[in-house]
């Protein structure tokens, strides 16, 4: 990114090119947190231990209707946060870099520490919430830890289902997109399948596949795969078939053959389509893996999730639920970090 | 560094109607003209006469209904390195740096194992050696089209087409970059098309002018610029080649005057 900044800069001089947008609105942000910080400089590092101290304190006033066992391991989760937020308030004078990072996050942490707060009094404060469905926040930690070995083993059988879909359909369709892309008779056959077949929810598939499978395991591979194999194939093949027709004229004059055409022109330029289909692809693979994990398949998170239902077991609901949100949230992420990685042609021409 | 001739016979060319898919409509009609190895020659005409569809058959990406096309006596079968085309957007490739840019024409060829030592001097050649690194959207419209330009001649092509390339640039980066081309084209001694809607850019440069007549296009006039080079664009003999020019121009039915004079 500097070199990127210098350049604009160069050109800026040489009278061609604006700052590119990332750049002003970097600086917009930093103006805005200087006037803030300038304003209110000790009360603003307060914020996070102040709602951590808060929560704390409604916990233990809660926490006596409440069996201490259950209590317990929530007031060392608050504990050591607010041990964290006091020693990060103090370290970020000294830490440049821990400085930005909390003043970017100080509102976030502090309303979320907030809600927890409104949770905790709702359930096990006033009670407004009939149990066993609705447990407190504490409940939930306390269930999170006394089961943490079969929610460790359903959360490792869901990363190797979901992967292996995943995979398989993003690289089925990915072949099917580039046909369907790229050669005219691919596309007249495939498309109108395409159409027909694509829409239908891959869990709509569910009780053929119970027929014609061997396994629970294989039958929800293939529905994951399935349910990623479409967006990914379809927005591919858009990708493809939008290829500047430019480039690949220019690319012809070059003296290029067309597996270079495919494979150097029209796959980079549908890169930032195709990321889209990915990013599809992989919310339809988090529906349908729970999904088959709930119906067929007996582990994983939705197998855990329907599981403590049945046992009316609702804090194990709520623990599976939070660890199910940090899993597929940092699948989530992973795929953008890489989709920055791959596409880092595009910054400073599309703000992400 | 070879340069081939080229000749036209008799080339025609139809696209359909937008409107009316039966119906095709004349693009160009009965052209015919030799260029010899190694020369310079312009093509303007009023917009719209298929200058630029010319220049696609001659690159091989499109074919003509009717006449030949041959280039050192032979029918051109379609695209190849040895005819780069340069348009006026210069059609970068996004997602590859200035160097890579650079490569492709060597990679899309599969020899840039055997000729990468070439990239560095291409780039010295265009000036962009600082920005070997940069992505294309960094860069200004004047070292785009200089990128384009290596892009195209890294293959060392026998005929470089130039589709309005300087036309996106403002004055004086144009003129630079005219000095430029020319400096590339006396080195290399490549046969030149260029299409230009600029007639002191067309006087500047050629050694002849073709004059397209309005749509179908045909060869109105060929007028050869027997100026000794480098040109000066304020002598009295440019000036009264430029007269003549619009002159022409002006009774090839151009009145709506695109021609920036």
């Amino acid at each position: 990114m500097l070199q990127g900044q210098k350049i604009s800069r160069e050109s800026q001089v040489t009278g061609g090119g604006v700052p590119s947008d990332e750049v002003r609105a970097d600086s917009a942000e930093r103006y805005a947190l200087n006037a803030q910080q300038r304003k209110h400089p000790t009360a603003a590092l307060l914020t996070v231990p102040a709602a951590a101290a808060l929560a704390l304190g409604i916990h233990l006033l809660a926490a006596k209707s409440e069996p201490p066992n259950e209590s317990h391991t929530y007031t060392i989760v608050l504990g050591s946060f607010f041990a964290g937020a006091i020693v990060a308030a103090v370290m970020q004078r000294r830490w440049p870099a821990l400085q930005t990072r909390m003043r970017r996050f100080r509102p976030l942490f502090t309303v979320g520490v907030l809600l927890l707060c409104v949770w905790e009094m709702i359930t096990s404060g006033f009670r407004m919430l009939p149990l066993p469905y609705f447990p407190s926040p504490a409940g939930v930690v306390q269930n999170m830890i006394n089961d943490r070995g079969l929610l460790f083993d359903s959360t490792w059988h869901s990363l190797v289902l979901l992967l292996s879909g995943y995979l398989l359909g993003v690289v089925a369709g990915l072949v099917t997109g580039v046909c369907i892309g790229w050669s005219a008779p691919a596309r007249y056959w495939g498309m109108p399948l395409l159409k027909v077949v694509g829409p239908i929810p891959a869990t709509a598939w569910i009780p053929l596949a119970m027929v014609v499978s061997p396994s629970a395991l294989i039958s929800a591979t293939a529905l994951i795969a399935l349910a990623v194999w479409f967006p990914v194939t379809m927005l591919t093949a858009s990708g493809i078939s939008n290829t500047r027709a430019s480039y690949l004229d220019v690319a012809r004059t070059l003296g290029a053959n067309s597996r270079y055409l495919v494979f150097r022109i029209a796959i980079p330029a549908a890169l930032p389509s195709i990321f889209v289909g990915l990013f599809m692809g992989l919310g339809a693979s988090f529906l349908t893996l729970v999904v088959a994990e709930s119906v067929g398949v007996k582990s994983g998170l939705g197998w855990y999730v329907s599981w403590a239902q049945g046992w009316a077991e609702y804090g194990k609901v709520y623990a599976a639920l939070v660890i199910m949100a940090a899993f597929f949230s940092t699948v989530m992420t992973l795929l953008f970090k890489l989709r920055d990685r791959v596409l880092v042609w595009q910054k400073g021409m599309i703000r992400w | 560094m070879v340069a081939s001739s080229l000749r036209l016979r008799d080339v025609g060319k139809s696209f359909p109607a937008p409107d009316q898919p039966l119906t095709r409509r004349p693009v160009l009609e009965t052209i015919s003209v030799s260029l010899q190895a190694g020369e310079l020659v312009s093509l303007v005409g009023p917009s719209g006469c298929g200058k630029s569809t010319l220049l696609r058959l001659i690159a091989g990406l499109d074919f003509p209904d009717s006449g030949e096309l041959l280039v050192d006596g032979q029918s051109i079968p379609g695209p190849s390195a040895e005819r780069g085309l340069v348009f006026q957007d210069p059609n970068l490739f996004p997602w590859l740096t200035v160097r890579r840019n650079i490569e492709a024409g060597l990679a899309a060829r599969g020899v840039l194992q055997q000729k990468r030592s070439e990239v560095k001097e291409f780039m010295r050649l265009v000036g962009l050696e600082a920005f070997a690194e940069a992505y294309p959207h960094h860069l200004s419209g004047g070292m785009a089209q200089r990128v384009a330009l290596a892009r195209a001649l890294i293959n060392h092509p026998k005929v470089l087409l130039l589709d309005e390339p300087l036309g996106a640039l403002d004055a004086f980066t144009r003129m630079r970059m005219q000095d430029e081309v020319l400096r590339l084209w006396q080195n290399r001694r490549t046969t030149m098309l260029l299409v230009t809607h600029d007639i002191d850019e067309a006087i500047y440069m050629s050694d002849r002018i073709i004059i397209l007549t309005q749509r179908p296009g045909t060869i109105q006039q060929i007028i050869p610029i027997a100026l000794d080079r480098p040109r000066d664009r304020s002598s009295s003999d440019f000036l009264s080649l430029r007269s003549e020019i619009l002159e022409l121009l002006h009774f090839a039915g151009n009145r709506r005057s695109e021609v920036t004079a």
